[in-house]
């Protein structure tokens, strides 16, 4: 199994200032250039230590918003290609739906694949429906656009007998022509963020690694379960190296101070989820069916976090114990021991995955902390991962 | 509701009452609240009400994207069905399509009415001439859009399945056509002296999702136009005030000079 580690770069010393919306509407002057500075380095460090660790690095891109100061993810992907050697770099990833131009996207992806020589693994994603108002797309179109970008980017860093037409719905060129080209062939490895069956449908047929964000023990299984069925059914290898999942990892010398790391870490879910309801459901986002479910329940927006425990409660994520973290799947935590006989749990009721996404660093968790959560991870859960299997 | 058919698209249109005929384009939503105004007006008029194609149960082609769409579509309408001459009337979105059709062609169009229309761009780049309501909480909307929210405030939890898919088709259309650029077309006021019908421009008074300041530069910028006001009404004055909107569209269609 491969291991990530994960971080959104929180800017989380305006948190405590924020109200009732962490993102799109939070003005800047909130944010200290200079506090940001060092929580960039700070945050580029751990990746970077990451190398020596044989973790592999993962970063996102979020906008306008507190809970993610990683606002375009091939920067830190950029300063990791040079500084990192060994290990593999995965945007998880690039908003192809919302950028304006899928060529610049090619474009950066094939440069950090040379870079890197051959290191990146390349996401594209639909994004969260508050990403809609940053970038000002049309929602009601955003599907089309994801996919007719990708089908461009796909071709442009493929394309090597010079320039082509590409005159589609969404997108114009009359000639378009990549350099460099990438180093991996075709292209680096694709990957897709996944939160529903029909989505991970869409990426089994066309052979896309999917992680599984958020989705814990009771919606993940239906997910993975879709992508295999659907893999089979295009007649293509059903591999574990398709499937990740992401889960908050805290490991300690003792179970508390494993819970403490990832109570710190749970900063995130805590926080991520925290948006004006406007946001939340952008018209033609959702499907009118799922949209009208929403006006019902809470006149439209739709609640963040759809969070369950194994018995079916709901959890609240602004307020979730790591007990409950643990119980719903998004946790991981404890001694070593126990990070492992939750990670094989796991793994086996959802039928195994090659991934594990692991938000080794999250909300408050500081430098330290996080520098000890990654080497204890790695000298004494990582050498242990190989060994899972479904039972 | 029939369907009807022009070209490949069928949609659905919603006909009433006996008279001149009256076309009405509606807005992007709050459909369901306009019944009251329907069988006000068809007292005195033939109503042909269009859902416009992605709205209510009414397809969208692939293809159909754009209000020009939209414009192309009711022109072939007014020509191919057997309206004669009618009276056009747009509200809030409706208003916008029912300007293009106006100034591509009013061969089949006797006068035209904005209720509260959209679609035209005013002020500077840095100006909001219409409020972003995607950006607005839901009361604030509610607010923006009616003088009286609590009394025109639906009751989302009491309508069932089809009427709340309805109303979801409604805004996921309402942004399809309309999102970017937002609510109007950066080419229009150049062309908006084409409208050569005489037209009515009706506002209410507390409309705060465009204000009567927009609804008089959109009247000043018609070359042959008047203003009316409609009291204790937001963004659908039709829907608060049905007779009085139906009464001063009625004034207007009789009156022989502007």
């Amino acid at each position: 199994m491969k291991v990530w580690h994960f971080s959104e770069m929180a800017y989380h010393p305006a948190w405590p200032q924020l109200g009732d919306s962490y993102r799109v509407i939070i003005p800047s002057r909130l944010y200290d250039p200079k506090v940001g500075a060092d929580l960039y380095h700070r945050y580029l460090n751990e990746w970077a230590l990451c190398d020596e660790l044989g973790i592999n690095i993962m970063t996102n891109e979020h906008h306008a918003t507190a809970t993610c100061a990683d606002s375009v993810c091939t920067i830190p992907m950029a300063i990791l290609a040079r500084e990192t050697k060994r290990v593999r770099l995965l945007a998880l990833g690039m908003p192809i739906g919302n950028r304006n131009d899928p060529i610049r996207v090619a474009e950066e992806y094939s440069m950090l694949d040379v870079i890197s020589r051959g290191r990146i693994e390349m996401g594209f994603v639909k994004g969260v429906p508050f990403e809609i108002s940053p970038a000002n797309t049309n929602p009601a179109e955003l599907t089309e656009r994801f996919w007719e970008a990708h089908d461009l980017i796909l071709k442009a860093m493929t394309s090597h007998d010079g320039p082509f037409n590409w005159e589609g719905t969404h997108f114009h060129y009359r000639q378009v022509n990549v350099w460099p080209r990438p180093w991996q062939q075709p292209h680096p490895p694709v990957w897709m963020p996944v939160g529903s069956t029909g989505s991970a449908m869409e990426a089994a047929e066309r052979g896309m690694t999917i992680g599984v964000l958020n989705t814990g023990w009771v919606r993940t299984p239906p997910i993975f379960e879709a992508y295999r069925k659907k893999a089979a059914e295009a007649g293509r290898p059903i591999t574990q190296e398709r499937l990740a999942y992401m889960a908050l990892i805290g490991v300690g010398h003792t179970r508390e101070e494993g819970w403490r790391r990832a109570d710190q870490i749970l900063g995130y879910s805590r926080t991520s989820g925290i948006v004006a309801p406007q946001f939340m459901n952008p018209p033609g986002y959702a499907s009118p069916a799922l949209s009208a479910q929403a006006l019902k329940t809470s006149g439209g927006g739709f609640r963040a976090g759809r969070i369950q425990s194994r018995d079916g409660r709901n959890i609240d994520p602004r307020t979730m114990s790591v007990e409950d973290a643990i119980d719903a799947g998004l946790v991981f935590a404890g001694t070593p021991d126990d990070v492992l006989d939750q990670l094989r749990a796991f793994y086996d009721h959802v039928g195994g995955f090659g991934h594990l996404l692991m938000m080794g660093q999250g909300g408050l968790l500081d430098h330290d902390e996080t520098v000890a959560n990654l080497t204890l991870f790695s000298r004494e859960v990582l050498p242990r991962v190989d060994n899972l299997a479904v039972m | 509701m029939e369907r009807i058919q022009i070209n490949e698209l069928s949609f659905e249109v919603l006909t009433a009452g006996d008279g001149p005929p009256l076309l009405f384009l509606h807005g992007g939503d709050y459909f369901a609240q306009h019944r009251e105004f329907f069988d006000r007006l068809a007292r005195h008029w033939r109503v042909v009400v269009p859902r416009h194609p992605g709205f209510g149960n009414s397809e969208r082609p692939h293809g159909f994207r754009t209000v020009h769409d939209l414009a192309y579509l009711y022109l072939d309408l007014l020509e191919r069905g057997d309206l004669g001459k009618a009276t056009l009337v747009g509200s809030s979105f409706g208003g916008w399509v029912a300007l293009e059709m106006c100034i591509r062609c009013v061969d089949r169009i006797d006068r035209l009415v904005l209720i509260d229309s959209v679609g035209v761009k005013f002020g500077g780049r840095e100006e909001r001439d219409i409020a972003d309501i995607y950006a607005l909480a839901s009361e604030e909307v509610l607010r923006r859009s009616f003088f009286d929210p609590a009394r025109m405030a639906p009751d989302y939890a009491r309508l069932s399945d089809d009427e709340l898919t309805a109303i979801a088709r409604d805004r996921q259309a309402t942004a399809l056509y309309g999102w970017r650029p937002y609510m109007h077309n950066p080419g229009l006021r150049q062309w908006l002296h084409r409208v050569s019908v005489p037209t009515l421009v009706i506002w209410g008074e507390n409309d705060g999702v465009v204000t009567q300041d927009y609804g008089h530069k959109l009247c000043r910028s018609l070359p042959n136009s008047r203003f009316e006001a409609i009291r204790e009404a937001g963004h659908y004055p039709q829907i608060e005030r049905p007779d009085e909107v139906a009464d001063a569209i009625g004034r207007f269609a009789r009156a022989e000079v502007l």
